[in-house]
């Protein structure tokens, strides 16, 4: 079987490094526009009607928007098992406050509107607020502790994964900028959408929440741009196979201060990353009213900012700090050559329908959302 | 080097988590199917009724729906979380399913489940029909890639141990995908699905046909309902005799178990109707039987003996033998790759690392493994006997008796009796918490009957634990079960409320600027 796959064990690797950022910034993207909009609800609506419009908005989407994550985790599980282990396990009860937000936030969607009573709807307003901070926050933090390398290490004679941090430790502060980043990052995001599909006032206090949320963000990522390069410990990993058996163990690793602006040196080109990052968010400054070219904006800005982590990292998945040669990279995490094969066939089939049937689902649902379209649509939320 | 304690707490939140997860994630397979038909009705026949009955349990559906989207994305990440070296050890093969169920699946369902609420004025009847038709296809197929990962589990094919990763890794991904396991359990777990709908529908009509209210649309729900539940009823039981059959060749150790079974009977085997289980002696204490039965149910034929509890750990010892052998030709593969003595020898007998990875619990070094050890770790094999044996025959009983009910109300519904007879009606709503407790015994027996694998003959449960602190388990556990709880009862209040409120045919005022509301504004237009 395995000699009629056409490409070659690292070739596939790569492609699955690729495909493992095209699913992260496509949850990014997707989910991120729910989870900043969830965020920014108490903010931009001021009564209970234009709450009720603002959640209208993601209301037709936010279910297809959240299977992004979970085809994104089963997606790692498959074409990177070992870190599927090692993150979700040493992540532990990070992991935990995700799931907190992420099992609350779609009873919010659903049940809010349920009755009338003020406080139950209240109260699920602030569930949604809660679900929405957290979730960019967790996922910032996370990343940002990647970038730090994390406690990881592993049992030579089973390859067991060992974390030896623990929760508290992820709070450091870079990490609690990467945190506050992503916030600003998918704040700004739902406030662009929210600025393109409903009417003033939600609109024009979006408007003004996707300003301060852009510079925010552009500020936060150039001063971690900096940070990166001059104050934090880069990996360099050497002795590898390439084309190997999937284990940690048989590379060495060194640190060095800079070492994750190694590629931006090596591979000039992926200085798109960064730039588009930065000119997303600025576009949206200059413009959060434009539209959808406002919301390309910002999706490219989020998702300048997940390549620009994906490039200075490569080859690493997850850096170790306390074990470095135990350090994950793709060319030692990965599923077999079998599996990388069956998978890329599946996505390559699949992912472009998804692709199809989404956008026809958001031209059926397209327009303003208003009140009047609220009260006339039914099952609204 | 294993904390047991992280393990046993770690298991016990998968299984609060799954059961919970699973009262939902029945409901939506049935009703989807159910409200598919329903409009398609209202398509064909172009009556209103038939929208608004599609209208009104599609709303019902939602609020399901959103409890099982809540609870789902919790039993993916438990694997990374709780279970890292199981993640490690078998994601090769067990991850693809799960990626494939939201590629093929689940982003099916999740895209237009929304358009299905939302598109009623923007989509023509026959696009709003099809999108309805494809969250049903989209509900179902992920039971299938589910069922495909839960079948491997069951039944490892088309997979090997790679001494260079310590992982096992897939060699034939058609086998794992036509793994006669997962399509056996697929329709057996569906058709489940399919039958708890009809249950749902039929008791809720019931309900207002006692009250007095919605009888049009709760009579047409009921006919719906009772030849939908009756087709299901009966596939499950069939199709479930058919998983008993595969339990019978692939995993003897948990039909004996469902059996009580301790010694091999001579063909055709007898079945104990009624039992009270001995573990510790290895014997029942007593038992009812009925001849023939179970050799039919288990071999399908009366010349094939099935094996007992005790002769299955005979075997059981044989193998951790050569588990332990295989073990210690992995370690010398591990310090020296290069060895081709120890490649050939492990190459005969991986398929009893597993084996000897249960010992493994007794004694961290296998090359000082004693033969008491050796038997303490075979009789590892027997899960606890009671619990399974007893929720077996709630399993069977409750489909039984569902056949049964449902044969009735499509008897009385073909002759248009069913709203006129309030004692079917009272026995149709009381039913209703049937199906759930079939359902989720159904769970306990196929997992709880499993152990001490994770994976069947390969991965002993107790070793793809996660190596984290017994305080962090308590804590997510603690969590999951206050918020659990809580949630419980608002979606139970939600749910009670819009049934309380019912479809919007009555003379009862919606309350304004609600859901509900809006679907009557619509239909008046």
């Amino acid at each position: 079987m395995e000699n009629l796959i056409p490409l070659d064990y690292a070739t596939l690797r790569v492609i699955w490094w690729a495909l493992l950022g095209a699913l992260l910034i496509g949850f990014a993207v997707m989910d991120g526009f729910d989870a900043g909009v969830a965020a920014l609800l108490p903010l931009v609506g001021k009564t209970d009607t234009e709450r009720r419009v603002v959640i209208n908005v993601v209301g037709p989407v936010w279910e297809g928007n959240q299977v992004w994550l979970i085809t994104a985790g089963g997606a790692i599980f498959a074409a990177w098992p070992m870190l599927y282990a090692a993150s979700f396990s040493g992540f532990y009860l990070a992991m935990m406050l995700i799931l907190f937000a992420l099992i609350l936030r779609p009873l919010g969607f659903k049940y809010r509107s349920k009755f009338e009573g003020t406080a139950w709807r209240n109260a699920w307003d602030g569930v949604l607020c809660f679900s929405g901070v957290v979730i960019a926050l967790v996922c910032g933090v996370a990343m940002g502790n990647v970038i730090l390398g994390v406690p990881h290490g592993m049992d030579p004679g089973t390859l067991r994964p060992v974390y030896t941090g623990a929760f508290y430790q992820l709070f450091t502060p870079f990490a609690l900028l990467a945190g506050v980043l992503s916030v600003a990052l998918l704040v700004m995001h739902g406030a662009v959408l929210l600025a393109w599909r409903t009417e003033d006032p939600i609109a024009g206090r979006a408007r003004g929440w996707a300003r301060l949320a852009a510079l925010l963000a552009v500020v936060l990522f150039v001063l971690g741009g900096f940070w990166v390069a001059y104050g934090l410990n880069g990996q360099v990993a050497s002795g590898y196979d390439m084309g190997g058996p999937s284990n940690p163990l048989a590379k060495t690793v060194t640190l060095q201060v800079g070492a994750w602006m190694n590629n931006f040196h090596a591979w000039p080109w992926m200085w798109i990353a960064p730039i588009l990052g930065v000119a997303g968010a600025l576009l949206v400054l200059l413009a959060p009213g434009a539209g959808a070219l406002s919301f390309v904006a910002s999706a490219a800005s989020i998702a300048g900012v997940i390549l620009t982590s994906g490039f200075a990292l490569f080859p690493f998945l997850l850096p170790s700090s306390s074990q470095p040669a135990a350090g994950l990279t793709i060319w030692d995490a990965s599923s077999s050559r079998m599996t990388l094969w069956i998978m890329l066939i599946a996505v390559s089939v699949f992912l472009p329908v998804i692709t199809l049937y989404t956008a026809w689902v958001y031209r059926v649902m397209r327009g303003k959302v208003t009140h009047e379209s609220v009260g006339g649509t039914p099952n609204s939320y | 080097m294993i904390d047991l304690d992280v393990v046993n707490l770690s298991r016990l939140q998968f299984a609060v988590t799954v059961l919970y997860h699973f009262l939902f994630v029945p409901l939506t397979l049935g009703l989807s199917f159910m409200l598919a038909i329903m409009e398609s009705v209202y398509v064909m026949t172009g009556k209103a009724i038939w929208k608004r009955m599609t209208m009104f349990w599609g709303m019902l559906f939602g609020i399901n729906f959103a409890m099982g989207v809540a609870t789902g994305v919790v039993m993916e990440f438990q694997f990374g979380m709780n279970w890292s070296y199981y993640s490690h050890y078998v994601g090769d093969i067990f991850g693809a399913p799960l990626a494939l169920e939201g590629l093929s699946a689940f982003f099916l369902e999740a895209t237009f489940v929304g358009l299905f609420f939302f598109g009623w004025n923007r989509l023509s009847k026959v696009g709003h029909l099809t999108v309805t038709w494809l969250t049903a296809l989209g509900t179902n197929l992920s039971a299938l890639w589910i069922l495909i990962a839960n079948g491997w589990m069951q039944n490892p094919v088309g997979a090997v141990f790679n001494p260079d990763t310590m992982r096992m890794e897939m060699t034939d991904f058609a086998a794992v995908v036509f793994n006669p396991v997962a399509q056996a359990k697929f329709v057996h777990t569906v058709s489940a699905g399919y039958v708890l709908g009809a249950m749902f529908v039929m008791s809720i009509s019931a309900w207002y046909v006692l009250k007095g209210r919605h009888i049009e649309m709760a009579k047409r729900s009921m006919a719906v309902a009772a030849s939908f539940g009756l087709a299901a009823a009966l596939s499950v039981v069939v199709l479930g005799d058919e998983s008993g059959y595969l339990t019978g060749e692939h995993q003897q150790m948990k039909i004996a178990a469902m059996e009580s079974m301790w010694e091999t009977e001579p063909a055709p085997a007898s079945f104990n109707l009624l039992a009270w289980p001995d573990q510790a002696e290895h014997k029942n204490d007593f038992s009812v039987r009925i001849p023939y039965v179970m050799g039919l149910i288990g071999t399908r034929s009366i010349t094939q003996p099935l094996l007992g509890i005790n002769d299955l750990v005979k075997r059981a010892e044989v193998r951790i033998r050569s588990g332990v052998a295989a073990y210690e030709e992995l370690q010398r593969i591990r310090a020296n790759p290069k060895d081709e003595d120890a490649r050939k020898a492990f190459a005969g007998n991986w398929r009893d690392l597993g084996y000897g990875l249960l010992v493994k619990r007794y004694q961290p070094d296998l090359s000082k493994v004693t033969e008491a050890q050796i038997t303490q770790a075979a009789w590892d094999t027997v899960p606890t006997v009671t619990p399974i044996f007893i929720l077996f025959r709630v399993m069977v009983g409750v489909g039984m008796y569902l056949i049964l009910f449902f044969a009735t109300a499509f008897w009385f519904a073909s002759k248009d009796k069913l709203s006129h007879s309030p004692r079917l009606l009272k026995i149709a709503l009381w039913s209703l918490p049937l199906p759930w407790i079939a359902i989720e015994s159904g769970w306990f027996v196929a997992e709880s009957g499993r152990q001490p694998w994770v994976i069947e003959g390969v991965l002993p449960t107790y070793y793809a634990a996660s190596g984290l602190s017994l305080l962090d388990v308590a804590m997510t556990l603690s969590i999951f079960v206050a918020l659990y709880t809580v949630l419980f009862i608002v979606g139970v209040k939600v749910m009670l409320h819009a049934i309380q409120a019912g479809p919007k045919d009555d003379s009862r005022p919606a309350p304004a600027g609600q859901g509900i509301g809006s679907v009557r504004a619509a239909l008046d237009a």
